[in-house]
């Protein structure tokens, strides 16, 4: 039986770390990942974790160290921010291209300049095109959830990738919010211990990082690319199964008000649910408005967002991280490319919301929602940055 | 504090298994790879190593091809000691929780002298600091010649390479080289020592030494390199010995502190005599040369007096160290 208990996000996770039975933490502290790993170094000092913690001496030696115990055959854990991920970002292709599975939980933070530990999603969608299985939790069950989901998916027979469970630096990281804890029986019931494919082990020598020529290389990154949009299938599947031992429902694509909607907003993370009262209010005024919320950004699934958005005439595709220099960010190129093929496909609008810390507001989905008429008339196509002073 | 039990290799038992298969693609007298050869000699197939990105990782794993018998990882240049270190941790887990039924075996970490002085000395202190069980092998050929031979920290004063070219206004390299293992002694580390390849069982008999100590071990091997030194590619060993023998690389140990002198040379082989073979150090003046043998005469003195050699009677030379 699950118990409700109110905690701190990122203590949730790492409790849900602690419950995964992992071998091996290997971490360095940056705002707002801390709390993370501060409470799973006392759950290790306090014995209630048998684990190694590595208090490594940068974020590069976190994965790098995280990549060795993974090889080992250990379950391993690591979790970062903003500059961190961005130190990590050599050694962030080598997991999905080594086929080692791992976890990080990333408290998403702005990049400097100028420097800001507040949240958006800059940090990560530099790492987009590196090969990580990469969710966002809307909420602090989610990243408790999430979390445990992620070892089952990462060490997937198909899969065998490193899974990143995004999460909203501070408001999302550093809020209490109502958790429900399964029991450890239920968690193992879930999540087997691993059993590596292919590992370090001087009774089975193999070579692991080779040298790739011309005439391989390609063919390498195919085989991870095939990987990672293979894994979809096992997630789903995966998503299933923990609805059915925990009753809680996982799509890669979440819908919500989105019968009959004219307009939808599309948004990734912990706005989503500010974005959802903006909806309810909108809709008890009569306007025809929806919201798509993508949970799986990588793989990014296709046909679920297709369907998700099947006969809405305009899109409000909100990021939290700008492309400088493009006329569209992360999320909205993403979505327009997807669509330009569709026969009755729906003009779509990008917006930049939140950035750096910037309060995110009901009022502001409104404006989002109004510009969505406004810029349709006008026929702009660049993205909207909602509440930069001019 | 107990001796470390380890079994000591001699001319009359050389370890016949060769951990470090042939066939792979280093240059032609490449004296590197006979000391990584002679490190996993000793070393042994129960081991598992995790290399830097170089010329011995470039040279050793051209996929579908490998000269590894034991596990083998590369993951990037600068972070040899972290991924060893994963690797550590990660069996000490696994023992602990009853996942493996491996015991402890050595887990080396090997990189070059860039990989070690320049771009991994964050990784290495770290994991030094951390107290992980393993060895790093450092083999120093002076520069970075997988990618065609330029300065590293370690490149020794004066030596010509591609991005320290002696000129009107340079006389090649402008700085002394780093002093790696006195870096890694001051870490308090339980083992540090220096070997040659020229000097082949003291070499095994220190990698023995280092895989028995439990803790961090960090083992600095001259890697004479025929193609950036511009020599001849039979004078690999050759000028190991006489680095050796005209005091340019002291043969020495570190052990939880303490300074021991492998080879004491009271007299020493002219400094020319290991300069002149190699055509990085062609340029030199003679007031150059001058400078280049009195920092080598100090550096040397330093080390016995740290081993409290100049108290003690010379050993025999031209022997291999023990």
């Amino acid at each position: 039986m699950s118990k409700r208990v109110g905690m701190e996000v990122s203590i949730a996770i790492s409790e849900a770390v602690k419950m995964a039975n992992v071998d091996v933490v290997a971490a360095y502290p940056i705002t707002p990942q801390t709390h993370i790993v501060e409470h799973l170094s006392e759950l290790v000092a306090e014995g209630e974790l048998d684990a190694e913690f590595m208090p490594v001496e940068s974020e590069h030696s976190a994965m790098s160290a995280s990549l060795g115990s993974a090889a080992a055959g250990a379950r391993t854990f690591t979790a970062t921010s903003s500059q961190g991920l961005a130190l990590m970002h050599e050694l962030m292709y080598m997991a999905p291209g080594l086929r080692l599975p791992m976890v990080m939980a990333v408290a998403n933070r702005a990049v400097s300049p100028p420097i800001s530990i507040w949240n958006d999603h800059s940090d990560i969608m530099a790492e987009r095109d590196t090969g990580w299985i990469q969710v966002f939790a809307e909420n602090g069950q989610e990243a408790f959830d999430l979390t445990i989901q992620a070892y089952r998916i990462a060490e997937h027979p198909d899969v065998q990738l490193p899974v990143a469970v995004n999460l909203d630096g501070f408001t999302l990281s550093h809020v209490v919010e109502p958790i429900l804890l399964p029991d450890q029986a239920e968690v193992d019931k879930f999540l087997p211990p691993w059993k590596p494919m292919l590992q370090l082990d001087p009774a089975k020598p193999i070579s692991m990082g080779m040298f790739g020529i011309p005439e391989i290389y390609f063919e390498a990154k195919k085989a991870t690319d095939e990987a990672l949009v293979g894994s979809q299938k096992a997630i789903v599947a995966i998503w299933d199964e923990f609805e059915k031992l925990f009753g809680r429902k996982y799509n890669p694509i979440e819908t919500y008000k989105t019968e009959g909607a004219e307009t939808i907003l599309v948004t990734m993370g912990s706005i989503s649910e500010t974005a959802m009262t903006a909806v309810d209010q909108m809709r008890d005024q009569g306007i025809p408005v929806g919201l798509v919320r993508i949970r799986l950004w990588r793989p990014f699934p296709d046909k679920e967002f297709k369907a998700a958005v099947k006969g809405a005439k305009k899109l409000g595709v909100i990021d939290r991280c700008l492309t400088l220099g493009s006329h569209a960010n992360p999320v909205g190129q993403e979505v327009r490319s997807l669509l330009y093929q569709e026969k009755d496909r729906p003009y779509v609008f990008n917006f930049a919301l939140g950035i750096g810390g910037r309060d995110v507001t009901r009022a502001d989905f409104r404006y989002i929602y109004d510009q969505c008429q406004t810029l349709a008339a006008q026929g702009q196509d660049r993205c909207h940055m909602v509440g930069v002073m001019e | 504090m107990s001796e470390l039990q380890y079994e000591k290799i001699s001319a009359k038992n050389l370890p016949q298994e060769e951990p470090f298969a042939p066939g792979h693609r280093a240059c032609q007298g490449c004296g590197e790879v006979l000391a990584l050869r002679m490190v996993m000699k000793a070393v042994g197939h129960q081991a598992i190593a995790v290399s830097a990105t170089g010329c011995m990782e470039v040279c050793t794993s051209t996929f579908p091809t490998s000269s590894w018998r034991t596990p083998w990882f590369h993951v990037a240049f600068e972070n040899a000691a972290a991924v060893a270190s994963g690797v550590d941790s990660g069996y000490k887990a696994l023992r602990r929780k009853g996942k493996t039924s491996q015991g402890r075996f050595p887990i080396l970490a090997i990189a070059g002298d860039g990989g070690t002085a320049d771009i991994g000395m964050q990784a290495l202190s770290g994991a030094l600091e951390r107290w992980q069980d393993f060895i790093y092998v450092c083999l120093d050929n002076e520069a970075y010649m997988n990618t065609g031979i330029q300065r590293s920290s370690s490149t020794p004063f004066g030596a010509m390479t591609t991005t320290s070219p002696p000129g009107k206004l340079s006389k090649g390299q402008a700085t002394w080289k780093k002093n790696m293992p006195a870096i890694a002694a001051a870490h308090g580390v339980p083992y540090v020592a220096t070997a040659s390849p020229a000097y082949y069982l003291d070499l095994m008999n220190k990698v023995r030494k280092a895989a028995a100590t439990e803790g961090p071990a960090y083992l600095h091997i001259y890697a004479p390199c025929p193609t950036g030194w511009r020599m001849k590619p039979e004078l690999a060993i050759e000028s190991a010995r006489l680095a050796v023998q005209s005091r340019v690389f002291p043969l020495y140990e570190v052990i939880n502190g303490q300074y021991i002198l492998n080879r004491k040379v009271d007299k020493p082989k002219p400094l020319t005599e290991y300069l002149k073979p190699q055509g990085r150090f062609r340029h030199l003046d003679a007031q150059t040369l001058a400078d280049i043998e009195a920092r080598v005469n100090a550096e040397y003195e330093k080390i016995v007096r740290l081993a409290g050699a100049d108290k003690k009677p010379a050993k025999a030379e031209d022997k291999p160290a023990e």
